[in-house]
């Protein structure tokens, strides 16, 4: 079996017994990921800095001689989504206006990938400051899934906006990725590409060195092919960071084993006012199927009321631009980044974020600057901030009666690339199911769980007490254990 | 339409972000409709209810006062794309 | 100067209001770990966070809140267990983040007061509004190129303390009393150096007028830049008069934020803040609402010194001091430590206060320096005002000993010793002088004798000149009126 095929609990098993090197791995990952540029995936490869991590580990092990202790991911090579600032990398975060940027500085989550031994394969691409649902808002082009439509040659969307991240690891470029997630970013996308993808408790990654979209909802995670390995990489990534003053201090558990533990007895919360209108009738479908796999592990079903749902979307859309509109204001042509001259100050501002930002930022710049501003802050913000409070409250009276709660991931599978790019809500519509628990800072991730009509992935979501991604994940490895889901891209097949 | 395109000009303005006629007009209704969609927000009843300040139920944390600097005027200044004698530079401002 | 200005049509009265933006004193700055030393060369001070990176976020220096709250208690006031950074949105090149984190709708700490002294000797209370903590600016850099501003980042992200007060004051003099009596409190406290050359302490002023005897505000004018007492009275001055104008002509005066010159003396419209500000405050997210317990308040209440009021208060009643000399003494607190090292418990108050007052800090004065800079240790004045206690040295000639010790910074002991300068006491030696002098003057004995009474002083003065200065007064008047008298 190729060694991109492999998961990362097998590479890493693989590595420790000496019968695959880091440096056979990740050159395998390099000529799948050169083979699969037609993804667009990457925004910047560094084969070179992989090869030399990879080299170092192996000569440090066989110095060892092939004895010791490992470091948790040594060797591992994973893909880093250009939101996550690397030193002496380039960093964009997808947007033309960071073009060229090198921070001097590492992101706290990727530092904790290369101390436990990680290898970087490159920065791989996403929508524009990660807003978007589609990864078509990229400055650097839109990334293309690796799967097809039965029967339709249409290029489709990974979803965004870690779009990058959830192709190269359902494309086998990459074993594993980081993410981000502010409104479903990591789970959406995880769902369109069939593989898994977990985001924590807000608090639980720091997001020191991640280029902020917004604060108070943008939290790191990870993307695999399995829930065992998105829990040895999240528990690499997380951790409290004294320079991020909203990362919590708590240890860090075992979310390897707790992949492990049996789901006998847990209570699986079924929202009733997920079942929206228009939901397709094989989401539907798959929904019911998953509550079927957790009643025969021996869980048990119980229906649960989130009544602020249908308001999360909007409620996101207030917060989420007004937190963008300031978070971006330090975009502005002196520091770094983009410089569009003008005849004096105002004129070289205006130009250079007209042209450093694509449509969907300034949209969404636009928004919040309005929803802030004098008159309309009480009517919008506040209210948003009110409403959020109900729908964090909704979630939290909801876990007195449940463990877990399951739900689709996403409305739709992937849908082709192009489509619902001229209409704004359309595309926010993507998020319906994921934005409630990103609103209350809750730990949520998708399995893949069956295929819809035309051959392509469909997720369901988990979501879990605050902190308590343990449960997330003995859930989430019973879902997967019970759908078994084998499919693969086209791309792979091939 | 909740906004027209004098108010898209003013919150441009407010974000320092050029936006021309033809943009003014197309964003006038684009964010109207987004907005009049945020609308169905005012249904909600929050009477009595706080505010949100953070999901983050831990208290807010202090440093302790000490130097640390870990980055050269040269660190600072490398990705600026204009600079003289160590200082960033931008089109004279009149005050 | 009076605040009252008469103008033609009547008298206006000023209204004044001032903010005080107060550099804290603290090593670090207010979310990040850069050094906060003032001159550094340009963005040498400048960390990743204050130059708004990408991925940098703000962590809050907690001795900056602890400085903020002894300021609080300093000034009498509420400190609020709950407060909220929020961001204030604005473009400019020296706010790299392009927002300000500062405190808005919940400050850390809201009212009370400060006593100012009026010329008249009387008291007046001026209201704190609020104090909140905020993120300095950096510093733009008009003048150094044609065509360019440049931008230094050293600045950006220190600790500042904005102090609000009432619209209390009513003229120039009232508000640089607030302001000195203001800087005074924050250095005694040692949350502010209160130095205004270098830009610890900034002012802008609130200034409206209204008729004089009524009661409803006027439309008020912001200035900006006013960056000492000097031009703190100055921008007051030329600012009323400016207003009172444009009433009396019939106008009205635009709510605005005007500039102070100072090449010029004048206050002008700012043009870049001609556009309406919108400045969308909001919650800060990448921080949490600051928290304070009693146990933190109580704590930073034990570090308070004796601020200067109940200092001054002490110096009265304990020391017998008039209010004016104890003012000046707890002017500066370190101007009451020496005073107070001078006394070491023993010697006159009052005596030691004059020698301070008149002397030294006039000396002092005459050269631009205060007591930090004086040449003679509290100990050494001490050793003067013993020689003079114990008669071994005269009043004139221990002023004579103080210029020496203010010039070589030598102890009154040495110069008295090596100048001989001891008084003399032996009576047989004055009586001698005094026999010398009276020889030599016979006419005017004679005089004296006839009931010019006046040429007594004569006499003494002749006889304190033969003896350079050093015979005690008291002797030599007590064998004067003696051998005068025949
Ligand atoms: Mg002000
Ligand atoms: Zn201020």
């Amino acid at each position: 079996m190729s060694l991109t095929h492999l998961t990362i609990a097998e590479s890493l098993k693989k590595l420790g017994s000496g019968e695959i090197t880091s440096a056979e791995l990740t050159e395998a990952h390099l000529k799948a990921m050169e083979g699969a540029r037609a993804l667009n995936a990457f925004i910047v490869e560094t084969p070179e800095l992989a090869m030399d991590q990879a080299k170092a580990v192996d000569a440090k092990w066989s110095k060892a001689g092939g004895k010791g202790e490992r470091k948790p991911l040594e060797g591992l090579p994973l893909a880093i989504k250009d939101l996550f600032c690397t030193k002496g990398v380039q960093t964009t975060a997808g947007s033309k206006i960071l073009e060229g940027f090198i921070p001097h500085y590492e992101s706290t989550v990727t530092a904790n990938l290369w101390r436990d031994g990680a290898v970087m394969l490159g920065k791989v691409n996403l929508d524009e400051f990660a807003m978007g649902s589609s990864n078509m808002t990229s400055a650097f082009g839109p990334v293309e899934s690796p799967w097809k439509r039965r029967g339709d040659n249409r290029p489709l969307v990974p979803g965004g906006s870690s779009g990058g991240s959830a192709a190269a690891v359902a494309a086998r470029i990459a074993p594993g990725a980081t993410g981000t997630d502010t409104g479903g970013s990591i789970r959406q996308p995880a769902a369109f590409c069939g593989i898994v993808g977990v985001k924590p408790t807000y608090g639980r990654c720091s997001r020191w060195g991640v280029v902020a979209f917004a604060s108070s909802l943008d939290q790191a995670g990870a993307f695999a092919r399995t829930v065992e390995d998105t829990a040895i990489m999240l528990g690499s990534m997380a951790g409290y960071d004294p320079q991020d003053s909203t990362s919590v201090d708590v240890p860090v558990p075992d979310y390897r084993a707790a992949t492990g533990r049996s789901v006998k007895g847990l209570r699986i919360g079924i929202p009733k006012e997920y079942r929206v209108d228009g939901m397709p009738g094989e989401i539907d479908a798959l929904w019911r199927q998953g509550e079927q796999w957790f009643r025969d592990a021996g869980a048990e079903i119980v229906e649960i009321s989130l009544p602020h749902t249908q308001y999360a979307l909007a409620t996101y859309y207030i917060v989420a631009p007004a937190e963008c509109s300031s978070n971006l204001a330090r975009y502005d042509g002196v520091r770094y980044g983009l410089r569009v001259p003008g005849k004096d100050l105002t004129e070289q501002y205006e130009a250079t974020r007209a042209e450093g930002f694509g449509a969907e930022v300034k949209r969404r710049i636009l928004i919040g600057t309005y929803v802030l501003s004098a008159g309309y802050f009480d009517a919008y913000y506040i209210k948003a901030q009110k409403v959020r409070a109900l729908i964090a409250r909704d979630f939290s009276d909801a876990f007195k009666s449940c463990d877990l709660i399951l739900t689709p991931t996403a409305p739709s599978a992937a849908f082709a690339l192009g489509e619902k790019s001229d209409d704004p809500i359309a595309m926010y519509l993507n998020d319906v199911f994921t934005v409630p628990a990103s609103l209350a800072g809750l730990p949520g991730i998708s399995v893949p769980a069956g295929l819809d009509a035309g051959g392509l992935p469909l997720g369901l979501q988990l979501i879990g007490r605050p902190f308590d991604e343990e449960t997330v994940f003995a859930g989430a490895a019973a879902l997967e254990k019970a759908a078994a889901f084998s499919a693969v891209p086209q791309i792979i097949a091939a | 339409m909740s906004l027209d395109a004098a108010a898209v000009a003013r919150i441009a303005r407010l974000a320092r972000i050029r936006v021309t006629d033809d943009e003014k007009t197309h964003l006038a209704s684009e964010l109207s409709q987004v907005m009049d969609w945020i609308d169905q927000l005012q249904s909600v009843d929050t009477d009595g209810v706080e505010p949100l300040t953070s999901v983050v139920g831990a208290r807010l944390k202090t440093r302790a006062d000490v130097v640390i600097l870990n980055v050269t005027r040269d660190d600072v200044l490398a990705n600026a794309p204009e600079g003289m004698a160590g200082f960033f530079t931008v089109p004279k401002v009149v005050e | 100067m009076s605040g009252i200005i008469e103008g033609t049509t009547g008298k206006w009265e000023m209204v004044i209001g001032l903010e005080v933006h107060a550099q804290v004193t603290a090593n670090s700055k207010l979310f990040s770990g850069a050094p906060t030393d003032f001159g550094g060369e340009p963005n040498t001070q400048v960390s990743l966070v204050d130059a708004a990176m990408p991925g940098m976020l703000p962590v809050l220096n907690g001795y900056c809140v602890e400085q903020a709250i002894k300021t609080g208690l300093g000034l009498g006031a509420q400190i609020n267990k709950l407060s909220v950074f929020e961001r204030k949105n604005y473009f400019y090149p020296d706010l790299p983040q392009g927002y300000q984190i500062s405190q808005y709708a919940h400050p850390i700490v809201g009212k009370g007061e400060i006593e100012i002294d009026l010329p008249d000797g009387s008291v007046k209370a001026i209201g704190v509004t609020r104090l909140h903590l905020e993120q300095d600016a950096g510093k733009s850099l008009h003048d150094q190129n044609p065509s360019k501003t440049f931008v230094d980042l050293n600045r950006s992200g220190q600790a500042l303390m904005e102090i609000v007060s009432e619209p209390d004051m009513r003229s120039a003099d009232e508000a640089a009393a607030y302001v000195r009596k203001l800087r005074t409190i924050l250095r005694y406290l040692g949350t502010c150096d209160g130095n205004m050359d270098e830009g610890s302490m900034r002012c802008d002023v609130n200034l409206s007028m209204r008729r004089a005897g009524t009661e409803k505000f006027g439309t008020r004018c912001e200035i900006k830049n006013v960056n000492s007492i000097r031009y703190v009275q100055a921008a007051i001055e030329f600012e009323a008069r400016r207003q009172v104008e444009v009433l009396e002509e019939g106008g009205t005066i635009a709510q605005e934020t005007r500039l102070w010159d100072p090449r010029r003396n004048e206050t002008r419209s700012m043009r870049s803040k001609e556009e309406a500000f919108d400045y969308r405050y909001f919650p800060d997210p990448d921080l949490l609402p600051l928290e304070l317990d009693d146990a933190q308040i109580a704590r930073v209440k034990t570090t308070l010194p004796e601020l200067p009021d109940t200092k001054k208060k002490r110096f009265i009643g304990e020391y017998g001091l008039p209010v004016y000399d104890a003012g000046v003494l707890v002017a500066e607190q370190s101007r009451a430590e020496f005073y107070e090292k001078v006394l070491a418990g023993k010697r006159d108050p009052k005596v030691a206060a004059n020698w301070l007052i008149t002397e030294l800090l006039g000396g002092l004065n005459k050269g631009g320096q205060d007591i930090d800079d004086s040449p003679i240790s509290a100990e050494a004045l001490g050793g003067l005002i013993d020689l003079l206690a114990d008669n071994t040295i005269n009043g004139r000639t221990a002023k004579d000993v103080f210029a020496e010790m203010f010039a070589t910074g030598k102890s009154a002991a040495a110069i008295v010793e090596e100048k001989g300068l001891r008084q003399v006491t032996d009576t047989g030696a004055i009586d001698a002088v005094i026999d010398a002098v009276i020889a030599q003057n016979q006419d005017k004995l004679a005089e004296y004798r006839a009931g010019k009474d006046k040429l007594f002083g004569f006499f003494v003065g002749q006889v304190m000149k033969e003896s350079g200065g050093k015979a005690n007064p008291a002797l030599v008047n007590q064998a004067l009126k003696v051998k005068l008298a025949g």
